[in-house]
């Protein structure tokens, strides 16, 4: 922060120059970032405005929106069994996909930074599944899924195991997703490979010196150095966890007995099957409270755990 | 050099087994869809399913330009992925400069309130956005899939803001004085000095763009204007009822090929590009 203006602050020799030169550094600062000011009013401001006021009216997009005071929101809070369905689906997909990334990641992030060879090799394939278009992926593990030809029954029927329903049952679909969702976690593991690589050797060190044997380094200097990184994964899960929808949009459509229900897929479909354009925007609102509430409890139990190191890097 | 191996101590081959098992569940879903992609829609569903295709059935990927205008949407995914990596840059190029240099009233909190934008996942947005777009009149058309490239991104001033600050100052300060304005700094030193950090925002911006499903799926219905993760979807809907399997896994193929090539031929901007997001978040 300090570097930046030391260019002015150089010429500053007077007082009538530090003003022009504050005036300058005010119109190019605000010229530049004029796009994106647009930006966060067009394509943020605007919307959110447009869908709290949308949120109370009966509109179609066809006729003119009709006041309607709360009705939309005690009907999706009250009245909508699958409206909490969705959320259950969703927050359930959400909170054990993202345990299970973070945990897996983090696994095979300590195995490739162990020195081994062909740490490259295996990041690379690991990374691989990651760069897939989800619309691939979900048509390619719906074909994996498949209970007759697809390669997972296969195997299990080759270990002697009970072929499964996958995606095709009430009880599999979920997990059957994030089995899907753990085949992406490459980004994850790289970004979580590097945090571990910029791990200071002198403070493995130390543990070793006071003796300490893996557990205490693990415990004491690896976890505590990783949790920013663990908590950007986290938060970067959750809202992509909140925004499903082409996976079970493609795959199951819901289905099977809203047992995927996705709250972007019931959003979907309330907005665009049945033109409820005023439930939808209720719905959308819920998901900005809800999302505002959990990065505030994010981020301020994030102190209790986060260890930010000072400014002793850089 | 002492000898350091406070990690895991699991036993080296152990470490080789787990890493070889994952390995094998991160590819064997590629090895599966290219082998089916080169089956006959008979030996695709014989039991106990092949292994491999007896005869490679190289028309499938030819069957796909047949049913579907393929080479069209190949050509509209282009353009909607040019004009998104043009944007991107651009726009985030100036933003992330001024956010990291230049000292203005304001700053923090504009940045602050970017930076939060991160946080709101997309779910908020798609209706009243689409309801915007609308009103502009802009449904079927590529305005609402490239147009918001234009106006910034706050990954990618993130991005940029954190190289930004890693370019030594003197060099700015030697321009001021020579009597270059901002805009002379930005295009004459800093995005000469910042080609790394550039490339990972457009190929971020590409791939991103590249794999939209949500967007086009949204936005476009005139079938003509189709982007590739559509015209796949179109299939889908019809192939996979009647089972023409194959023919869908050849268009995955041919839509994940141009990514797999990109990604082989840029890995190192790849790696780099999430290892400068991941830290410091």
């Amino acid at each position: 922060m300090s570097s930046s203006g030391a260019a002015h602050e150089m010429i500053i020799k007077n007082g009538r120059k530090r003003n022009y030169l504050t005036r300058y550094n005010n119109l190019w600062g605000w010229l530049f970032i004029t796009p994106v000011v647009l930006g966060l009013s067009l394509w943020v401001a605007f919307p959110l405005g447009l869908s709290l006021v949308a949120s109370f009216t009966k509109w179609d997009l066809i006729t003119r929106p009709v006041f309607v005071g709360f009705k939309n929101y005690i009907d999706m809070l009250a009245f909508d069994p699958l409206f909490w369905q969705a959320v259950v689906v969703t927050v359930y997909y959400t909170l054990v996909g993202v345990s299970l990334q973070i945990v897996l990641a983090f696994g095979a992030a300590m195995l490739l930074n162990t020195k081994v060879r062909g740490m490259n090799f295996f990041r690379t394939i690991f990374y691989l599944p990651s760069l897939v278009p989800v619309i691939v992926s979900s048509t390619l593990w719906m074909w994996l899924y498949n209970p007759q030809f697809g390669l997972l029954n296969l195997l299990l029927i080759h270990l002697g195991l009970e072929p499964q329903k996958w995606v095709y049952g009430t009880a599999t679909v979920i997990p059957s997703l994030i089995l899907m969702s753990i085949w992406g976690v490459g980004n994850i593991i790289v970004i979580f490979l590097a945090g571990l690589q910029d791990i200071p050797k002198q403070l493995l060190e130390a543990v070793e010196i006071d003796g300490g044997n893996a557990f205490h380094s693990f415990r004491h200097v690896i976890v505590p150095l990783m949790t920013p990184t663990i908590l950007y994964n986290v938060v970067i899960g959750v809202i992509n966890g909140f925004q499903t929808f082409t996976q079970p949009y493609i795959m199951t459509n819901g289905g099977p007995a809203n047992a995927s229900l996705f709250y972007v897929l019931h959003l979907y479909r309330q907005a665009f099957m049945f033109s409820k354009m005023g439930y939808a925007n209720a719905m959308a609102w819920f998901v900005f409270i809800a999302t505002g509430a959990i990065s505030i409890i994010i981020f301020k139990t994030s102190k209790l755990w986060v260890f930010y190191q000072g400014e002793d890097k850089k | 050099m002492s000898k350091v191996r406070t990690r895991i101590r699991l036993p080296r081959p152990t470490i080789y087994v787990l890493l070889a098992l994952f390995s094998l569940f991160c590819l064997f879903p590629f090895l599966w869809l290219l082998r089916s992609s080169f089956m006959t829609s008979r030996e695709i569903f014989t039991l106990p399913p092949h292994l491999l295709p007896a005869i490679p059935q190289w028309h499938n990927y030819i069957d796909i330009f047949k049913v579907l205008p393929f080479a069209r949407y190949f050509l509209n995914t282009l353009e909607i992925v040019a004009l998104n990596v043009v944007g991107a840059l651009i726009s985030n190029t100036f933003i992330a400069f001024a956010f990291a240099r230049i000292k203005f009233r304001g700053r923090s909190v504009m940045y602050a309130l970017c930076i939060a934008t991160l946080m709101l996942p997309q779910t908020v947005t798609m209706i009243p956005l689409f309801v915007e777009w609308k009103m502009f009149h802009g449904i079927n058309t590529y305005a609402p899939l490239t147009v918001p490239a234009f106006f910034g991104n706050a990954f990618y001033i993130f991005l940029l803001n954190q190289f930004f600050k890693t370019i030594p100052t003197e060099y700015d300060e030697a321009a001021f004085v020579d009597g270059a304005n901002f805009f002379q700094i930005v295009t004459r030193i800093v995005v000469p000095l910042s080609q790394p950090a550039l490339a990972v925002v457009a190929l971020f911006t590409a791939l991103a763009s590249w794999n939209d499903f949500m967007g086009p799926f949204l936005y476009l219905n005139d079938q003509n204007k189709y982007t590739l993760s559509l015209g796949l979807k179109y299939l889908i809907s019809g192939y996979s009822v009647i089972g023409q399997w194959q023919v869908l896994m050849a268009a995955s193929v041919l839509i994940v090929l141009p990514v797999a090539l990109l990604f082989f031929s840029m890995q190192r901007y790849f790696i780099e590009g999430l290892t400068m997001s991941g830290l410091k978040g």
